[in-house]
């Protein structure tokens, strides 16, 4: 592991967390080159044709069965692959480096979807508990109903789920945008980090609880703020946002975006801002 | 982490035990430690089934001592003379295995009475006490314990379940769900979570003559519910009391001869998946358990935190 050890020399600059950090020792650090980028490898990515398109029926097969068929089509340049039969399966469609269009018709169970970096997915029907779990990049959209703990600790993308969802949507979410067409349960938001949430309908007990940072957007009933939520004003490029978003997602386009409540941290119970040079927070 | 299921067929009937073994067999990743059926078949409304244990099964992976069968036979002598006493007419005599009985019975007096009565014999135990209800509960996974006591056949309204991996008791089958809700009949509960605040409650309702058999938290909830009936709640009041009565995390179902309810706690801190039409209702701890009696696409949610549901049949 790398060590890290700053530079002694204060300055104004480093006294307000903008100082240089030096890297000594060994590190796992790789530079690109250029005259080698031929042979340059990134694990789980294939050169896929979004028009090389088929299906595969998973109801005979387990999780495991399902994901290694999805990998091995996109290593044949499969771009599009629909998925029948997902019957309420736990764990599919997780692991995906790649750009594709995944499509499952039917609903999946817990952890769908889990950690892919990359894929344009559509659910035909209902999600379990934590789907899209740790999303780096891609954008999910779910045509009914998620589970709890929906998009917990995603970093990025967009996750989109057009019904209701359980408790703890976002939960420790460090990025990306969480857009609820229907209702949230209680402890939406709960210790959420970064990036945004977006319920158009109700939301239950303790909304925000104990967040860090970030923005919850509610277009309907709040049951409660949560420890150190706090309601901030709605400001006009947070509506243009809102509708750009909304838009682009197709969900609620009509939807007056002008009467949503923002909420924010207050940041009492936790300081983002103190915890973490600026440099840092701008790479996560 | 344990699994529950349950169903209801409203205006009809259907092979309850059947649909309740799938649907718990697909949450055996959930716990196998033991499996338990609460099954609410036809009956003339005459008679009292009562189902009963004499003693444990002590097969492998059993926290029970082992005892021997001549133990269980003089339990029995002394349950049959005690049934005499009590007045209780004994129509019909099922020993389906060594340890557990099943009898038919004609009985018009206080059960409160019957029960204590029955269960002074040590190791012996009501499991369930109806005119529709029947417990059964074993080690096992749902298929063994299906297997074992010929439930596939079983025809009914309603059905609650349970797949338990022992995390806060023994493995046997007084810590196994479903909970008879001791002394009503009918009654019985299954319980996914943990409850933070039983011995609290347990000593607060054993001082108003309730009864514990084991040292499951789950107990407290059929416990807690006959209690609140008992004093004139109804079931769906009872119910709504205990999201401020019991502390912790847990998702339960209750059942009646003529309902089925459900309640989340208000951290909605543990799983349920609920499927509702116009005869039927499904719900489990996973998706997966109401795709094995429903594959085909339908629409299924989550209720919410401190949600209370009551359906009849």
């Amino acid at each position: 592991m790398a060590n890290l050890k700053t530079s002694e020399k204060k300055s104004k600059a480093q006294s307000m967390g903008l100082h240089t950090e030096v890297l000594t020792g060994k590190t796992q650090q790789k530079f690109f080159n250029p005259d080698e980028a031929e042979n340059f490898y990134y694990f789980g990515t294939y050169d896929v044709d979004f028009n090389k398109r088929t299906e595969i029926d998973v109801k005979n097969m387990d999780c495991r069965e399902a994901n290694k068929k999805i990998d091995e089509l996109m290593k044949d340049g499969y771009g599009t692959i629909v998925i029948k039969n997902p019957q309420g399966k736990h764990s599919l469609g997780v692991g995906i480096l790649n750009k594709l269009n995944l499509i499952f018709e039917g609903s999946l169970g817990y952890f769908g979807c889990g950690s892919m970096d990359g894929p344009i997915v559509r659910i035909n029907g209902r999600v379990g508990w934590s789907c899209a779990e740790n999303m780096m990049a891609g954008k999910v959209v779910i045509e009914k109903n998620a589970g709890s703990c929906f998009g917990a600790a995603i970093r990025g993308g967009d996750l989109i789920c057009k019904g209701s969802v359980g408790a703890r949507t976002g939960i420790d979410q460090k990025g990306g945008t969480i857009i609820i067409g229907g209702d949230a349960g209680a402890f939406t938001g709960f210790m959420m980090q970064r990036g945004r949430i977006i319920i158009l309908g109700d939301v239950g007990i303790n909304l925000g609880d104990s967040m860090y940072d970030g923005t919850i957007f509610v277009g309907g009933k709040i049951g409660s703020f949560g420890s150190d939520a706090v309601e901030a004003e709605l400001t006009d490029s947070d509506q243009d946002w809102l509708k750009r978003k909304l838009k682009v997602a197709e969900i609620g386009e009509n939807f007056d975006v002008s009467k949503m409540t923002k909420v924010v941290a207050g940041k009492k119970l936790w300081n983002y801002d103190a915890l973490e040079p600026t440099e840092k927070k701008g790479a996560i | 982490m344990c699994g529950i299921a349950g169903l209801i067929h409203r205006g009809n009937t259907s092979n309850v035990g059947f649909e309740l073994q799938g649907m718990l067999q697909a949450l055996k990743h959930r716990g196998e430690d033991s499996t338990g059926y609460a099954l609410y078949g036809k009956t003339d409304g005459q008679n009292f089934i009562m189902r009963f244990k004499v003693g444990e099964n002590v097969a492998e992976g059993s926290s029970s001592v082992k005892e021997d069968v001549s133990v269980y036979d003089e339990r029995k002598k002394i349950v049959d003379s005690y049934l005499s006493e009590l007045g209780a007419k004994v129509i019909k005599e099922d020993r389906i295995l060594p340890y557990s009985l099943r009898y038919e019975i004609q009985y018009d007096k206080d059960l409160m009475e019957f029960s204590q009565k029955i269960e002074s014999v040590e190791g012996v135990e009501i499991l369930s006490m109806g005119k529709s209800l029947e417990v059964i509960k074993d080690l096992g996974n749902a298929a063994v314990v299906c297997n074992r006591y010929n439930l596939d056949k079983v025809v009914g309204t309603h059905a609650i379940g349970h797949a338990r991996m022992a995390t806060e008791s023994g493995v046997d089958i007084k810590s196994a769900h479903p909970f008879w809700g001791y002394p009503f009949s009918d009654v019985s509960v299954v319980h996914n979570g943990q409850l933070t605040n039983y011995w609290n409650n347990r000593r607060v309702l054993e001082n108003k003559g309730m009864r514990f058999m084991s040292e499951c938290d789950s107990e407290l909830i059929a416990v807690y519910l006959a209690e609140k009936m008992r004093n004139g709640a109804t079931l769906e009041e009872g119910m709504k009391e205990s999201l401020v009565g019991l502390d912790g995390v847990f998702t339960y179902f209750v059942a009646t001869k003529d309902s089925l309810g459900m309640a989340k706690d208000t951290m909605a801190a543990k799983p349920l998946v609920l499927y509702e039409s116009d005869d039927l209702v499904a719900m489990g701890s996973e998706e997966i358990a109401i795709r094995s009696i429903l594959p085909q696409e339908i629409e299924t949610y989550d209720p919410f935190d401190g949600e209370v549901k009551v359906w009849q049949i």
